[in-house]
């Protein structure tokens, strides 16, 4: 089957490439932690909504507990970090329990509610995670409550260990760029995301690929023609659970810290939903490009919001409106506005524009 | 086995669950008194949350439309309620039961009214345009319910709210050694008279025959000649309003409110409509009852578990009966 590559879409899939570049060169392109922090953030959230684009967008499915799986990964990979003291075999043994947690939800959720009317799931996984939110809190012996879980990391990740070292015996710089713990850390980072994103690219690619692709169009012909529709959704929203787990677990090690708010709050939901959207569902590179715009929003319009309700604090209603409280208000708003007029977001529309003519 | 099944089938088959629930509960608690208490804090509970849930299965019967942003309503009405309140403080204080009630009538009313516009607008703004796609609607009202809670955290600001409760129903009755708060009888009869009313008007009325024929067969009805999306604005305005109410009685009932009282009671008003079977008001009846019972029950004979009781109690519900206990949808 040959595709015809339309000219959106070749430049959708080089605006994808050039932010893969500026993430590969970032802590050479942007040297204060600020900026490696945000793009550490982008790594992760790219994995994380392209997963959640892999049941929202290719097989039709809504599920708001996408970020319970994340917060299983991390709190995994978070517990036995603090439990075991730092070292692989706790990120590794932390990240696996998490995983398979994960994996057993997504097992125990799919059975029960994948096979019943597809609006009862939304409600389910919302139920899901609004509880295991609440575990999280309550278990405070071993997810530390409110205030989470503050944790070392292997060695090697640390920002004082010296990859390379000068004559003089410190920290041997690249281009200007410290070689310490901390580009360790981000690299890591960028490599996992890297495989797990074109894991996933692959995925779409195959024959399972098509196959959610014609249940979300149409389930009952899916059915008619053979595919068990129940296996093949439980089979998606395990493998987007395990990836998000993963993602959380990576997540974790790169903030050295876990908690409700960064790792299961229902504001990550509502981010991934809002990247998911913007950027477009059904098209892997879709993740891409939200993920990476609403996390700069969120590092540096929110900044700029606050510095402008200052600066116009004699007017009046103004400031009102651009405190960067209201921030989630305005962006719920713009959610609701981009669902009615580009539900396909933005790779979506762009890909389409020459596809038609 | 097989006659004792039929028996209870003809008794009421599901009906009889809650009683079951209750017996069991009985013999588990073991001190009647406290089985007494639990037992009407927990049918109150399920009154208030029946308010809640039955706008949005009906909304649901009806017309196909999942409303994520329902709870909004809820916490919308618990904080106008709570404010109107706040204002008729004076009157609330005084020894007079009418002024009292003027006061607690008058919060109830103003949630209600509130309920009924924020229906209409809703309704024409944000689900309209997405009939009959479920994916957007989904994501449409969820988008909602985030501009309507970040409202009230505006209006309102982010601290917890005192409620001031009417003095005659303030303090509890005592019989024999049972002490049973005023305010659980007189939430638990508030909602039975609008159960019934509901009912009857479900059950008695021409506007009622033809929003249960809607429910049952839509195009049917519209072939027929029937309005049905005009019919569907006031039922979607009536549930907003419903839930306003529940909101406002439930602000009364925990007499301290936050803003993040819609999203936690979101959670159980699903679990009432998926346990009850979407469309019927009997099924939400019976399941906001049953969460109520089973919440209050678990919370006094393992305060652990408490958390988990909601969604323990639909996955086996779920179990047993996938489409819920009494589901009007085909």
């Amino acid at each position: 089957m040959t595709q015809q590559i339309n000219r959106g879409e070749r430049f959708v899939k080089l605006v994808v490439l050039l932010i893969a570049a500026l993430l590969l060169f970032a802590p050479f392109l942007f040297q204060d932690i600020r900026s490696l922090e945000v793009a550490a953030r982008i790594c992760v959230f790219i994995v994380l909504v392209a997963s959640y684009d892999l049941l929202i967008g290719y097989t039709g499915i809504v599920s708001f507990a996408h970020t319970m799986f994340f917060g299983f990964g991390a709190y995994g990979a978070a517990i036995a970090l603090k439990q075991m003291g730092p070292g692989w075999d706790a990120v590794i043994l932390g990240t696996l329990a998490g995983a398979l947690v994960s994996l057993v939800m997504a097992v125990a959720i799919g059975l029960l509610s994948l096979r019943v009317k597809a609006i009862f799931f939304a409600m389910i996984t919302l139920a899901a995670a609004s509880v295991a939110m609440v575990l999280a809190s309550q278990l405070s012996q071993f997810t530390g409550g409110e205030d989470g879980i503050t944790y070392k990391t292997p060695e090697i990740f640390k920002t004082a260990t010296k990859l390379a070292v000068t004559e003089e015996g410190k920290v041997a710089r690249l281009f200007g760029v410290k070689l310490n713990g901390k580009l360790a850390a981000y690299y890591f980072v960028f490599a996992t995301s890297l495989v797990l994103f074109l894991f996933m690219i692959r995925l779409v690619a195959s024959p399972i690929g098509t196959v959610l692709k014609a249940i979300r169009e149409n389930e009952a012909r899916a059915e008619a023609i053979g595919y068990r529709v129940v296996a093949y959704r439980t089979f998606i929203f395990c493998v987007a659970a395990v990836i998000a787990s993963l993602a959380g677990s990576v997540y974790s090690i790169w903030l050295k810290y876990t908690g409700p708010e960064t790792a299961l709050s229902f504001t990550i939901m509502i981010d991934i939903l809002l990247m998911v959207v913007i950027g477009g569902m059904g098209t892997m590179y879709g993740a891409v490009i939200g993920a990476v715009l609403l996390v700069l929003a969120q590092y540096y319009l929110r900044d700029l919001m606050g510095s402008a309700a200052e600066a116009l604090s004699e007017i009046p209603l103004l400031p009102f409106i651009l405190e960067p409280d209201r921030w989630l208000f305005w962006l719920g708003i713009i959610f609701i506005l981009l669902v009615y007029f580009f539900p396909r977001g933005i790779a979506g529309t762009l890909s389409e524009k020459d596809a038609k003519t | 086995m097989e006659r004792l099944l039929t028996a209870i089938d003809r008794t009421g088959g599901v009906n009889l669950l809650p009683l079951a629930v209750a017996f069991v509960a009985f013999f588990l608690i073991g001190v009647p008194s406290s089985w007494v208490t639990l037992t009407v804090a927990g049918l109150a509970m399920g009154m208030m949350i029946f308010l809640m849930a039955s706008g949005l299965s009906l909304v649901f019967g009806l017309m196909d439309v999942l409303n994520f942003g329902h709870s909004a309503f809820v916490s919308f009405g618990a904080f106008v309620a709570a404010s109107v309140l706040g204002w008729l403080a004076g009157w609330l204080g005084s020894e007079s039961v009418a002024l009292n009630a003027a006061a607690i009538f008058l919060a109830f009313l103003a949630a209600i009214a509130f309920g009924l516009a924020a229906g209409w607008f809703f309704e024409a703004v944000i689900i309209r345009p997405v009939y009959h796609d479920h994916l957007r609607q989904i994501l449409i009202t969820m988008g909602a319910l985030i501009v309507a809670e970040q409202m009230i955290l505006a209006i309102w600001g982010g601290t917890p709210i005192n409620v001031p409760r009417p003095n005659f129903l303030e303090g509890s009755v005592l019989m024999g050694d049972v002490a049973i708060e005023k305010y659980r009888v007189f939430a638990f009869l508030l909602g039975l008279v609008v159960y019934l009313a509901l009912k009857f008007t479900l059950n008695r009325t021409r506007i009622g025959l033809l929003i249960r024929a809607g429910v049952e067969n839509r195009e049917m009805v519209e072939a027929l000649g029937f309005r049905i999306d005009r019919l569907f604005i006031a039922v979607f305005m009536v549930g907003s309003a419903l839930a306003a109410l529940g909101g406002a009685m439930w602000a009364g009932y925990e007499t301290l409110i936050t803003p993040a009282l819609g999203a936690e009671m979101m959670i159980v008003v699903f679990i009432v409509v998926i346990i009850g079977g979407l469309g019927s008001i009997e099924g939400t009846l019976l399941g906001a009852i049953m969460v109520g019972l089973v919440a209050n029950y678990v919370g006094f004979l393992a305060p652990k578990l408490a958390l988990a009781s909601n969604m323990i109690l639909m996955m086996v519900i779920l179990l047993w009966r996938p489409n819920g206990l009494r589901p009007a949808v085909k």
